[in-house]
């Protein structure tokens, strides 16, 4: 089967982001820009279902900048077939990008479709939803375990209270929780093979896709500092505290 | 304005995200629906007509939503939704997993874990993990939001009358299933409902070693919550993540015990009201936040501290 999978470019994990000055957004000028982590397992996934013998042809896209073709070509070097970018301004509401990634869906006819659970700069958690409702397509968001049964997917889902495992039918939506896989680092080889793979751009005019969306932001604030407090030196000093400063015991 | 709150329940009862969800209704202002959707939910529907503030209880009982598999439920809450100037949904797993699909066939944005409300149309929420806070304003005709319910203190699930109104609507997409469920059984309070939560990280060292914790708790009557550090290397299951990702926590007190502090924990955790930390390591980023900090040898502290509580 082909399998579709989304990745953004974000922020990187490990980067401590800073609002402007101006309260229009947070600082990106020279900050470390990745892969988000939850798409990384999202091609991670598609690379065991390809080595498995279960996914054909893993077709990897992106919406986003120009620079995006960055996360694109690290995908390719672990395991993805061919790239597409929908290239498009930055700060895209989830909405737009399912959209986008519904004409795609449209053009490729993928029967699987990957995407991380949320991205790690919006924290939204929608596009893999949106794109299941824009598709008509069964999802099984915030998956640790997916498996292809005949011609169903059975989709184990991390929930609040525990574990809840859902049959969907094919083509399905899929979006990735932390312990679904472990994602691989690419080899040297495989980065220069991928320099090699077919990336395509698009717009999302040619594709006929409005990315109007019905909210702004108006501003972005540093939230309020929660200062240290003290050390204490013993444990009977800090049951003392408790019960008589702050009262919570 | 009428808003459409998305009732969360569990095993036959109205889940305490519920509450909040419609306190964060009563602060966008005007008639407060509630919507439970199940099977076999007549006494769901029964406690929700009795929370504080609801006028109106609609009840969607069919086999087609057991599960709240989200292929069916959110067709249903569409065709609803048209009434409404809000549709409002905790952002629990639950919520998170159906409302996304509800805006999508609407054509609207969703705004997601909401933590005030500045206005009918204007809300603030997280991103970056907590490290920035948006202020979004919403030209939807539908508002469709999920509430981080942290923010908002739940409303008295008694006090109320609301009369209760059968929705007819079956929506069964037939194209998934429900096949099983693991829970995790506790007696100790729910993580996210809890007055106290003691939590562990990757300094516990394995799983065996988190019966310290069980123990502190059961005395203070807390919940145990792990930092994803833990949950990864298998110590503990997923539901007791606490985090970015895993739930969000703000308990009158907060224990973290050998937990370093990294940002995507210190997000799911950092509005407690009071935040205890030990560790052994004296530069983890966790004491940058806490408001009691000991530097100890956890296996020492934490039998010690349940002696003393």
């Amino acid at each position: 089967m082909k399998v579709l999978v989304a990745v953004k470019r974000v922020v990187d994990y490990n980067v401590k982001v800073r609002v402007k000055a101006d309260n229009s957004g947070v600082d990106l000028a020279n900050v470390k820009m990745s892969m988000n982590p939850f798409c990384e397992i999202a091609v991670e996934e598609a690379v065991r279902l390809k080595e498995k013998g279960v996914a054909s042809e893993i077709v990897v896209v992106s919406v986003g900048p120009t620079t995006a073709q960055e996360q694109l070509r690290t995908a390719l070097a672990l395991g993805a077939d061919r790239a597409i970018l929908v290239e498009a301004a930055d700060e895209l509401n989830s909405l737009a990008v399912a959209k986008a990634l519904k004409a795609i869906v449209d053009k490729e006819q993928p029967q699987l479709v990957i995407l991380g659970k949320q991205a790690i700069d919006s924290d939204n958690n929608q596009t893999g939803q949106m794109l299941a409702a824009l598709t008509g397509f069964a999802q099984g968001t915030f998956a640790s375990k997916v498996e292809v049964a005949g011609d169903k997917l059975n989709v184990t889902r991390e929930i609040d209270g525990g574990l809840q495992t859902v049959a969907l039918n094919l083509p399905a939506i899929v979006t990735t929780d932390l312990r679904l896989n472990e994602p691989r680092y690419a080899s040297l080889p495989n980065i220069m093979k991928a320099k090699k793979k077919p990336l395509e751009t698009v717009t999302p005019d040619a594709l006929g896709v409005s990315l109007a969306s019905t909210t702004k932001t108006i501003k972005v604030e540093a939230p309020a500092a929660r200062s240290a407090g003290i050390k204490v030196k013993s444990v009977a000093e800090l049951v003392e505290k408790l019960k008589n400063e702050a009262k919570v015991i | 304005m009428t808003i459409l709150v998305v009732a969360e329940h569990e095993n036959g009862a109205v889940a305490p995200a519920t509450l909040n969800t419609v306190a964060a209704a009563a602060k966008v202002g005007g008639d407060i629906h509630v919507l439970v959707a199940g099977q076999n939910v007549g006494g769901v529907a029964e406690s929700a007509a009795k929370i504080a503030g609801v006028a109106k209880v609609l009840v969607a009982d069919n086999a087609a939503y057991a599960n709240t598999l989200p292929e069916n439920v959110a067709p249903l809450i569409v065709e609803l939704a048209k009434g409404y100037s809000h549709v409002l949904a905790p952002a629990t797993t639950n919520g998170k997993n159906i409302l996304p699909r509800v805006a999508a066939l609407l054509d609207v944005d969703q705004i997601s874990e909401i933590i005030t409300v500045e206005s009918a149309d204007t809300f603030k929420r997280p991103i970056y993990a907590g490290n920035a806070i948006a202020t979004v304003q919403s030209s939807a005709a539908v508002k469709v939001i999920t509430v981080r319910t942290t923010g908002f203190d739940a409303v008295a699930a008694e006090g109320g009358s609301a009369a209760v109104e059968a929705v007819a609507a079956a929506h069964d997409a037939g194209i998934s299933a429900f096949v099983g469920e693991e829970l995790a059984k506790s007696d100790r309070p729910e993580l996210t409902a809890a007055k106290i939560v003691v939590s562990g990280g990757r300094g516990m060292g394995n799983g065996d070693n988190f019966k310290h914790l069980y123990t502190l708790a059961d005395k203070l009557g807390a919940a145990v919550g792990a930092s994803r550090a833990a949950v990864d290397a298998g110590f503990v299951p997923n539901d007791m993540q606490v985090g970015q990702t895993g739930k969000i926590v703000a308990p009158q007190l907060y224990i973290a015990v050998g937990i370093s502090g990294a940002i995507q924990h210190l997000a799911g955790m950092k509005d407690s009201r009071v935040i205890v930390a030990i560790n052994k390591d004296e530069e983890a980023p966790i004491f940058q936040v806490a408001d009691y900090g000991l530097v100890a040898d956890l296996f020492e502290a934490v039998p010690e501290l349940e002696k003393l509580v």
